[in-house]
């Protein structure tokens, strides 16, 4: 799963500019689905099977991350840029970004009369090299993806976009294991989550679930003088109760704790005060969804370095397998 | 009284002082977010006349259809939805604490510098009245430092019309400056967005052949793209355009240096939107539209991607998802009482999207996203 | 009116935060079952209870054509808390649906874990908080729960997860007022169960829904899908609204027990506003109207734009002191709140289509 996970996360893929990923994704699923569709949004929906009785279950993860777009190319070559999705710009400041053609750059900041406090994105900029607007390869509108390579720490796992490609990658691994299941199948990798959960809304309308799961990264708790959350890392994958964004259907919630404690899972239980994932617009499409969410714990979400325990990730998956393939039901 | 049909036509309809006298009446209207209308009333007399369908809806959007014409029984047409907006930023009055002087909500995003000291109309007969400012022999020179606090202005009727006079409590109003012609531009307030609004009445009445026209006037875009969603729904269109206003920034930088945040330049023809805050534009739209105006040698620009909304952004999140994409009219001075727009970008914007729908054909969406 | 009153306090004592609505939905559903044909809950966890119309033909049994169909939402989820850890045997919280933190300290609350254990809300001392100002007011964050336990025991009781609502207990003013927590919402669910009763004894033309939606006060997931699912004609979102008290003098506040109140703005059909007020003066029911510029707060706003659009109405019940745990309310503004929504379900004929007057025609060519 490892290298999965290396191959995925370094694909530069923010909001809106799915294409590389989604093309990966697909690969990878084909030979496990009997049907893969993409939407008018972007989302890739793979259909597992023709399984008729039990549920019908949407599980979905996103496959963009937050990135940055271009909005001038002053006459020196300097990019300016907005962000895609909640960048914290205090982690720009010296990164660096790759654009979907390939093209590299660091950032830069203007010269501020404060040197402790984070300017804003206007006084940021990017330098790929270029001396002038007509050497420079990229033009407004172009994106970028935050650069920074995968770590194999052993335990622990560290790269951008492990929000959400960890989340791609336990479905993918669970279409990979999945042996039978009762249930009707819908694993959704979704567009656009990080601007508003906008390909959530769309997938859901369209495929109408009796049931539905996001698999998306939570923070955690246990860093020095963090926020004060009861999620670590190492300790399971977690099970949302709510986050800013909804309140998970406690039946799901009964029900993943019931499979979990079943199958001898380490979980924990997730409160997050800070972000919400694509359950939320699962749960109030068309007539309601009831929802969850399985969340894999991860520190500096939203950083270039986001970092998560393998352990987790693999128990993530056998959760998921547990929960697509009993005969256990929420409802 | 609808148009000829035929070959699509290479002579593109021309915006002309009718044109340009049903813009002054749509500007001048007031036509506050939730209380439409008067606009609405002048797009319903303008399109009659061409429609196959009108509709309006439980918000009060009008929907109206002009069905193409298939020239082979394999094609099936585009549904193509068109959108701009009715309603304009404004003023509700909230009470009455007589001798003609109202409390008064913001309807929308109105900077509050924008309001003391200007003239306003309020209600169906466009009764005068202004926001009034403590004269400056009266304010503290700490006090100049200071906005005027929203809550301490109010809307002055005179004493004539006190309690139980003409206005009332939840009465609409709207700046009071009337729609002016200047050189090569357009003053107006509610250019923002009275220009797509008169743009969409040109397209129904010029509608090409080879799409469906699915036209809504909506209502309530800015207080929160209200209307766009359900007009969205209801059409279940394959594709969407919104026309709308962008501000033009492109002012002289205090240093003289680059001006970098401009979003837009006045005169450098219609804004093509890549990205808001509200919508991600589908590319394929983005690269058919670019294409069709460098083909056709029509001026345009690429809004600066960045923060706004259109109604694009309710509109592509409805259904299965609608790729959608903005095309708006570069404008000075948006949501103030009197905002500038140049001739030629409105005109120049009309062409780029007739010429576009007249294109269009289901290749455009062949690809994926 | 004493039965109001005392299922108005039974509601008030029970739990139903935003997300967990089960306990208060089963007590509603008790109260409406004799007074609706079909009742039901929603994929979400909304109560649905329906009145079936006499349509065209005058008889509740006929199945001609599909009768036209009003919607009123009452939402009927509590604000609260929720543990978010526990430490030492004491617990971390943070708000369910929106509160003034400043209202806590000292609180007497039920904590929900794996049994319903009471608890105080406490401010710890300054000194074992990081860099605060001693006397500013403690955040919601640094606030503990103290169940009177030892920590061996808490741990063993409660979780992150569990709900912690506010204990406060109903307090009667003679038989007019009453105070409590969770009159928001619950004050409208009464008016809606007094409205089903007076319809039950009259005729109308059209089917009434009766709606409790859950998560109003996070999400509004109840009413958007409730309407998305019952698609009326009409939807009627009947809340609470600010009452004139100590602070509250403004346009934005209405007097207590004088009255109900008709909200006016973008969120608001003004033509059903116009029916409804001409109503209420016909029917000499005290209503004043709400100005709404913005949002207008309630179910309404989710329920305006879902699917094709339906046009609202926004019914408003005077409230002191809203999401404290002493609320307080008028019954006599319950009452006319009911009354108003029965008699402006049983004026509605079979043919009405709602329409926006003034200055729009809707006579165009081929269509109604």
């Amino acid at each position: 799963m490892k290298s999965l996970i290396q191959k995925l996360v370094e694909i530069p893929a923010p909001s809106g500019y799915e294409m590389q990923i989604r093309a990966a994704v697909k690969v990878e699923i084909e030979p496990f689905v009997s049907e893969v569709k993409i939407d008018p949004l972007g989302n890739l929906i793979a259909h597992k099977d023709a399984a008729s009785g039990g549920l019908k279950i949407m599980v979905a993860a996103h496959m963009d991350e937050i990135g940055i777009m271009v909005t001038h190319v002053d006459e020196n070559g300097f990019i300016r840029f907005t962000n895609i999705g909640s960048v914290y710009l205090r982690t720009c400041i010296g990164g660096r970004v790759r654009f979907l053609n390939g093209t590299v750059g660091v950032i830069g900041i203007e010269r501020t009369d404060n040197r402790s406090e984070v300017p804003p994105v206007e006084k940021m900029f990017i330098d790929i090299g270029a001396a002038h607007r007509k050497d420079c390869p990229v033009r407004v509108g172009d994106v970028a993806a935050f650069d920074c390579p995968f770590l194999d720490m052993g335990d622990r796992l560290v790269a951008k976009a492990m929000d959400d490609r960890i989340g791609v990658v336990v479905l993918i691994e669970t279409l990979r294991q999945l042996k039978k299941t009762p249930h009707q199948l819908y694993f959704v990798f979704s567009a656009q989550e990080e601007v508003g959960t906008r390909g959530a809304i769309t997938a859901a309308y369209a495929l109408e679930p009796d049931l539905g799961l996001a698999v998306d990264v939570t923070s955690t708790g246990d860093t020095p003088k963090g926020v004060k959350m009861d999620v670590s890392l190492g300790k399971g994958p977690a099970i949302k109760v709510r986050d800013t964004g909804m309140l998970s259907d406690p039946r799901v919630v009964d029900w993943m704790v019931r499979i979990a404690q079943k199958a001898h899972i380490p979980y924990q239980f997730e409160v997050l005060e800070n972000g919400s994932t694509d359950a939320r617009s699962i749960q109030i499409a068309r007539a309601g969804v009831p929802s969850g969410c399985l969340s894999v714990p991860c520190r500096y979400i939203h950083t270039p370095s986001e970092m998560v325990d393998y352990s987790d990730v693999q128990n993530a998956v056998r959760l998921l397998l547990e929960l697509l393939s009993g005969e256990d039901k929420p409802f | 009284m609808k148009t000829k049909r035929g070959a699509i036509s290479k002579d593109l309809p021309k915006l002309r002082s009718a044109e340009i006298q049903l813009l002054e009446r749509l500007c001048n209207a007031i036509s506050v977010s939730g209380d439409e209308g008067e606009v609405r009333e002048i797009v319903l007399e303008q399109v009659k006349p061409y429609a196959d369908e009108v509709k309006i809806d439980a918000l009060g959007n009008v929907l109206v259809t002009r069905k193409g014409i298939t020239r082979r029984s394999d094609t099936r047409r585009l549904r193509v939805m068109l959108a701009a907006h009715m309603d304009e930023v404004g003023f509700m009055i909230v009470n009455d604490e007589g001798e003609g002087i109202f409390r008064f909500g913001v309807v929308g995003e109105i900077d509050s510098r924008q309001l003391p000291g200007h003239a306003v109309k309020v209600g169906s007969d466009h009764i005068p009245a202004v926001i009034g400012a403590k004269p400056v022999h009266l304010v503290e020179e700490s006090d100049l430092k200071h906005v005027f606090p929203l809550d301490d202005l109010r809307i002055d009727a005179g004493p004539g019309n006190g309690k139980g006079g003409k206005i009332k409590v939840g009465d609409w109003a709207t700046f009071a400056i009337r729609f002016k012609r200047i050189g090569p531009s357009l003053r107006a307030k509610a250019l923002d967005d009275r220009v797509g609004v008169a743009s969409l009445i040109e397209l129904v009445k010029h509608a090409p052949a080879n799409i469906d026209l699915l036209a809504a006037f909506t209502v309530q875009e800015e207080v929160g793209l209200r209307g766009a969603g359900v007009a969205a729904y209801a059409f279940d269109p394959d594709m969407a355009i919104v026309l709308d206003c962008t501000p033009a920034n492109d002012l002289p930088d205090w240093h003289g240096e680059e001006n970098i945040q401009y979003n837009t330049h006045l005169g450098a023809g219609p804004a093509i939107y890549i990205a808001d805050r509200a919508t991600l534009s589908d590319p394929r739209l983005v690269r058919f539209f670019i294409e069709t105006a460098e083909v056709q040698g029509i001026p345009y620009q690429l809004r600066q991607p960045g923060g706004g909304g259109t109604d694009a952004g309710a509109i592509h999140r409805r259904r299965i998802g609608i790729p959608s994409i903005s095309i708006s009219v570069p404008t000075r001075y948006p949501h103030t009482a009197a905002s500038i727009a140049r001739f030629s970008d409105w005109q120049n914007t009309f062409s780029l999207v007739y010429t576009a729908l007249s294109k269009l054909t289901s290749e455009v969406l062949a690809g994926e996203r | 009116m004493k039965e109001l009153m005392s299922f108005l306090k039974e509601m008030i004592s029970i739990a139903g935060l935003s997300g967990y609505e089960t306990p208060i939905r089963q007590l509603i559903e008790e109260s409406w079952r004799p007074l609706t044909d079909e009742l039901h809950v929603s994929k979400v966890g909304s109560l649905h209870g329906l009145q079936k119309g006499e349509g065209a033909t005058g008889s509740r049994s006929t199945e001609s054509g599909p009768r036209p169909s009003i919607l009123f939402a009452t939402h009927m989820d509590a604000i609260g808390l929720m543990v978010t850890g526990v430490v030492d045997g004491f617990l971390r919280v943070t708000e369910v649906g929106g509160l003034d933190p400043r209202v806590l300290p000292g609180q007497l609350v039920i904590v929900y874990g794996r049994e319903d254990l009471p608890g105080v809300i406490i401010q710890p001392p300054a000194n074992l908080l990081p860099n605060v100002n001693p006397d500013a007011p403690v955040s919601i964050n640094h606030l503990l729960v103290d169940t009177g336990l030892l920590p061996q025991q808490v741990s063993k009781l409660v979780r992150t997860g569990d709900l912690v609502s506010y204990a406060q207990e109903p307090i009667e003013f003679s038989d007019e007022y009453l105070a409590g927590h969770t009159l928001d919402n619950r004050a409208a669910v009464a008016a809606l169960t007094y409205c089903l009763e007076l319809l039950r004894k009259n005729r109308h033309a059209w089917d009434v829904w009766a709606v409790a939606t859950v998560q109003e006060e996070e999400t509004m997931a109840g009413a958007v899908t409730s309407t998305y699912d019952l698609r009326p004609k009409i939807a009627v979102a009947v809340d609470v609204t600010f009452a004139k008290g100590p602070g509250v003098s403004d346009y934005r506040a209405f007097s207590l027990g004088k009255g109900i109140t008709l909200g006016w703005g973008p969120n608001i059909h003004p033509t059903l506003h116009k029916m409804v007020k001409e109503l209420a003066d016909k029917l000499e029911i005290p209503c004043h109207l709400d100005p709404l510029p913005h949002r207008s707060g309630t179910d309404a706003y989710g329920m305006q734009i879902v699917a094709e659009g339906v046009p609202t109405v926004v019914i408003g019940i005077p409230l002191r002191y809203m999401h404290t745990p002493v609320e307080m309310v008028a019954i006599k503004d319950i009452q006319r709140a009911g009354r108003l929504m029965a008699e402006f379900a049983m004026q509605l004929e079979p043919e009405f289509v709602v329409e926006l007057t003034g200055k729009c025609r809707q006579e165009v060519e081929g269509m109604l």
